[in-house]
Order: C-alpha cells, then structure tokens, then sequence
C-alpha cells in the first residue's frame, strides 16, 4: 500500500513541476504516434476507398489480410519492421534502425490496415443510389472520390480514434525497433515498462496518468468533432 | 399525328438499346426520341424497365448495345459523358442528399461543374426560393422531412439549368397532401423553364398533368408512345390497356358491320361500337369505367349500348363508388358515391348500365 501511495505522491510532483525527463518523453510520444496517425491515414483513406468500390480479381483475398492486419500483434510488427531495417537487412542502408523514424514506420504499419478496413467499410456503406447521384450531379472521378470520403467523415473519425489509439498505447514494436535509448526513441510506454522493471513506480504512474490522459483528450476532441456534426 | 418525325433534332435520342442483366434481356428499345422542350413520361409496371431506361439516357448505365446521341452527337468516349452529364440533371425517387447542410447540398453540383461562386449563389438562392425552402439553407439536409428533402433534390437539380431533367419516379415516397402541393410546384416550373423533361412514373395522374407524350414500357420495350389521350383512350393493345387501367376489356368477335358501326358478341350480348374492324374479326373491348353510366329504369338515352345488370360488389373509394355489376358479363362502373346513394344502390339490385358507342376502344387481336 505504501509503494502506490509514495508512486503517486511522487507521480504528482513530477507532473507539477514539470519534469524534464517526463515532458520529452511525452513530446516525443505524441510526435511520432501523431506522424504515424497522419501518414496511414493518408495511405489508408487512399486505399480502403480505392478497395471498396473497386471490383478486381483477388479482391476478397486483399480485404481478409486487411482483416487480418487489423488485429496483427504489434511485437509481430515490429520484429518484421526490425528485420528489413536491420543493418545487413533489405533496408539496412538507410541506418533507421533506433531511431524515432523506426518507430513511426512500425506504428504506421499498426494503424494502416486498421484504417484501411475502417474506411473501405465505411465507404462500402455509403447507398448505391447516392453513388449514382454523384456521379449525375456532374462529378468527375476524382471529385466523386473526394465527395464520398467528406461524406463518410464521421465513420472515418472512427478510423482516427482506433488508429491513433492502437499506436500510442502500443509498446512491442516500439521497444524493439526504437529500442528505448534514452533522449532519443524513449517514449511513454517503453519509458514504463523500464521504470516499473527498475521498481520506480513513481515515475511509471506519472507516465501512466500522462498516457491514459493524452488518450483521453485526443478521443474528446474527436468525440465532440462527431457528436456536434452527427446527422441524428 | 403526333407519332411523325419532328422536323428538329431530338433533344436526345436512343436507338438499338439493351440491357443484359444476370443474361436477361432486361431493356430492349428500338427507338426512341426526345423532343427539345418536351415532357416525356415514360410509364409501366413495376419491373418493365422504367428506371433502366432512364439510367441509359442519362448516361448512368451502359447498354449492352445501341447508341445514343445528344442533340443529334452521338455519345461515344468517357470524356464526353462527363460533359453530357453535366448539362443534364437527374432526380432520383429518394431525396439522396449528401450528409451536409441544405445550401451545400444545392450548390455541390455547380461547384463540380466550376460555375463561378457568384452565379452558383445566385442561382441556390433563386431556386431554394422557388421551392419555398429557402429558410431550409443552414439546415442539416438529412435531418429534414421527406416533402422537405424532395424539395432540396429538385431545386438541387434545377439550380444545374440543365438542358434535359431526368427524373424518376419523384414523387412516389411522399404523402398525398406534400405530394399534391409539390406536383403543383413542379408542373409551374417545368412550364415556365420548358426544361426537356424524360420523367418515370406509374402514377396515371401525374402523365395527365405533366406529360406532352407518354410512352409505355413493358416487359423491356417500347408497347406504345403518343399524347396522353391517346395512351389513356386508345392504347394500343391489351397489355397497354391493362396498365393504363382500362378496367373493362371484354374479348368478343365482329358480327355485324353497318359503316362505322359494328356489333361485336361478347357472350350472348352485343356491344355496338364505331371501329374500322371488320366481320369475323376478333378484337378486345376496352370501357374505362368512367364512360359507363348507371340507371334505375331504362332510359332514353343517346347511348348505343345499355344493358341489365345485377350488383355483384360496390366499393367505396373516396368521392367515388367502384360498381360491378353482370350483365352477362362483367362490367365495372364508377360513380360518384353520391348518386350512388340517391339511386339506392346495393348488392343484387338490377341497374341499367349505358355508355356511347363511341367511348369505346377497340384493339385487333
């Protein structure tokens, strides 16, 4: 009981006095989840509207590895993410391997397929009819895909939120592609699994409390964004 | 005749088209033109291929084979059809309104087509207004009622100034009152723009209303094209007859010939009627219930045809009382329920049932 007790206590003085350690920890983790967030949404919106209006041979097979992809374990991820940027591997010429950039590809292949399924189901949603009222309302075929992706926004904010959310809680593949060096690839929940390992729970819990809020108001903000503009 | 060439170009003309689904046969037409400025209505049953129709010519589906050319262009390349349909505009029997505000929703088609921001304004408001939706603007276009949206989606589409309006079935989701008051919208629009208008509907009332020529579509192809009278008085053959809901069609043959006038046997009966057939032919008799008048004592009308008939079944419907009687055979009538309560009129009571040999529509078999 004491040990949680003296966790928090310290956990709070950390917080207020804005420890050095803790604010760049949380920095970075923000930065790189929010890359990794943007770049597969943009990749991901891309293909799951692409996937789910197109009608090609193999398609079925395509859309069951995205399935799949959704719930891939992210120590998986991260061990392939590990053997292509490894020095002597494919990509090893790039030198990424530890760095924050190693972590963002790795998250980035997290969230990708979780977006990509999200969007292609919310695009397959959309009626018919309304495709063809589209496409009779004068558009081309990239207004048409434009049109249907800004319709679909509020199921894709969906996409945001489980995307974001899969990859700043995730900690297997950011340990082993970052591997945790200090003032560089450390970011909160490698700085967490390290603390609680050394005993220092104090400092564990503020990263905790930081993390679960950082979660937190990213999915307010994106609630009030969906419920505010919810047709019914 | 209506049914001539026009001397000008069609507006929009469709020759050889098909349409093969699940390999069959669905739309089979081997002609047909829109006039410019013409209301086109094309009616038929449920599943005749009404609505594949209209998706053709608005460039919506591709036909397995046939051409179709646009003020006398045949249409041939994608780049093309973007333009056409661009100068065209399409309601649906669903509002179909993106999940944005009314005014978005207006203007979204003029924004695709790069119509400048002024104009696009200008012409939102015009037609918002015009369909009495303008304090709709700022709404959300999904949470608005189903007279409403209706209102949205056509005033969507007139803001495009399109050179044809295709519309399909639009006013067939709505209640009677909305649907009266938006018909009565849209007949004064569609006369004052003279838009050309290819319209589907099953709706008898609004061809009547709307349309300079009906064509109607069954089992995929074209049964018979011509003004509103003359499909509604005169169709062509017993399919056409059966949709159009000329209720009473009797089969008989010719007997007797005398000019005009001949008597065709339907049973032990006679029906004198003035047609060009000729003795024995074999025909069908279309009465649209509305020509057949009843009477309690046998009158001295100027009707060529009267008959004695027992009441099988009245049935109320609205203003209108729905009687059939068997005079030998069955005839429906349809009265107004008001004199169908002065003459007293009930099950099994014998009534007197005339009508004019020249309301008669006969059709060859």
């Amino acid at each position: 009981m004491d040990l949680i007790l003296q966790g928090i206590a310290k956990a709070f003085t950390l917080l207020i006095h804005g420890d050095p350690e803790v604010i760049e920890v949380t920095l970075l983790s923000l930065v790189v989840s929010l890359a990794a967030t943007a770049v597969s949404l943009f990749i991901g919106i891309i293909f799951g509207t692409v996937i789910g209006l197109a009608r090609f041979p193999g398609r079925q097979f395509l859309v069951s590895l995205i399935n799949t992809g959704m719930g891939s374990p992210p120590v998986v991820v991260g061990l392939i993410v590990s053997v292509l940027l490894w020095r002597s591997g494919p990509l090893g010429l790039l030198s990424l391997m530890y760095t924050p950039y190693a972590i963002v590809i790795a998250q980035c292949t997290i969230s990708l397929p979780i977006i990509t399924g999200f969007t292609m189901a919310s695009i397959q949603q959309v009626d018919p009819r309304l495709r063809l009222q589209i496409l009779a309302l004068g558009a081309s075929r990239w207004q048409y895909l434009w049109i249907l992706v800004k319709d679909t926004r509020l199921p894709l904010l969906a996409a945001v939120m489980a995307g974001f959310g899969s990859v700043i809680s995730e900690v297997g593949a950011a340990m082993m592609v970052g591997g945790n060096i200090d003032g560089q690839t450390r970011v909160l929940t490698t700085a967490i699994v390290q603390e609680v390992g050394k005993g220092d729970f104090g400092l564990a819990i503020a990263l905790g409390i930081i993390l679960m809020a950082l979660v937190y108001l990213v999915n307010l903000a994106l609630t009030i964004i969906q419920q505010r503009s919810k047709p019914r | 005749m209506t049914t001539d060439m026009p001397d000008t170009i069609p507006a929009l003309e469709a020759g050889d088209i098909s349409v093969v689904l699940g390999g069959h046969k669905v739309l089979d037409i081997q002609s047909l033109q829109v006039r410019p400025n013409e209301v086109l209505v094309v009616m038929g049953p449920n599943g005749s291929g009404k609505t594949t129709l209209l998706l053709c010519l608005a460039l919506l589906l591709k036909p397995a084979s046939g051409t179709l050319s646009y003020g006398g262009v045949p249409v041939l390349d994608t780049k093309q059809i973007l333009e056409l349909r661009r100068r065209s505009a399409v309601v649906f029997q669903d509002p179909l309104l993106l999940n944005n505000t009314v005014w978005e929703n207006v203007t979204l088609g003029l924004r695709l087509r790069k119509v400048k921001s002024d104009e696009s304004r200008a012409r939102a408001q015009e037609w918002l207004e015009r369909f009495g939706i303008a304090h709709l603007a700022r709404r959300q276009a999904r949470l608005l009622s189903g007279g409403e949206a209706k209102r949205v989606s056509l005033a969507r589409a007139f803001a495009l100034q399109p050179e044809i309006l295709f519309l399909d079935e639009p006013f067939n989701a709505l209640d009677s009152p909305t649907r009266q008051a938006l018909l009565e919208d849209f007949q004064s629009v569609l006369r004052e723009t003279k838009v050309t208008t290819v319209m589907v509907t099953h709706e008898r009332n609004e061809a009547l209303v709307l349309a300079d020529r009906v064509a109607v579509i069954i089992s995929g192809s074209i049964s018979q094209i011509g003004t509103p009278e003359e499909i509604f008085s005169r169709p062509a053959d017993e399919k056409v007859a059966g949709f159009v809901e000329c209720e009473n069609i009797l089969n008989g043959i010719i007997v007797t010939k005398q000019d005009e006038l001949v008597g065709i046997a339907i049973g032990n009966n006679v029906i004198e009627v003035v047609s060009d057939c000729r003795i024995p032919e074999r025909v069908s008799v279309c009465i649209r219930p509305e020509v057949v008048t009843l009477s309690n004592y046998k009158s001295f009308s100027s009707a060529r045809n009267c008959f004695t008939g027992v009441i099988t079944r009245i049935v109320p419907s609205g203003a209108l009382s729905r009687v059939e009687i068997d005079c030998g055979f069955p005839l429906v009538a349809l009265i107004t329920k008001r004199s169908a309560d002065e003459m007293g009129l009930e099950n099994g009571k014998t009534v007197y049932a005339n009508f004019k040999a020249t309301a008669v529509h006969v059709i060859k078999r």
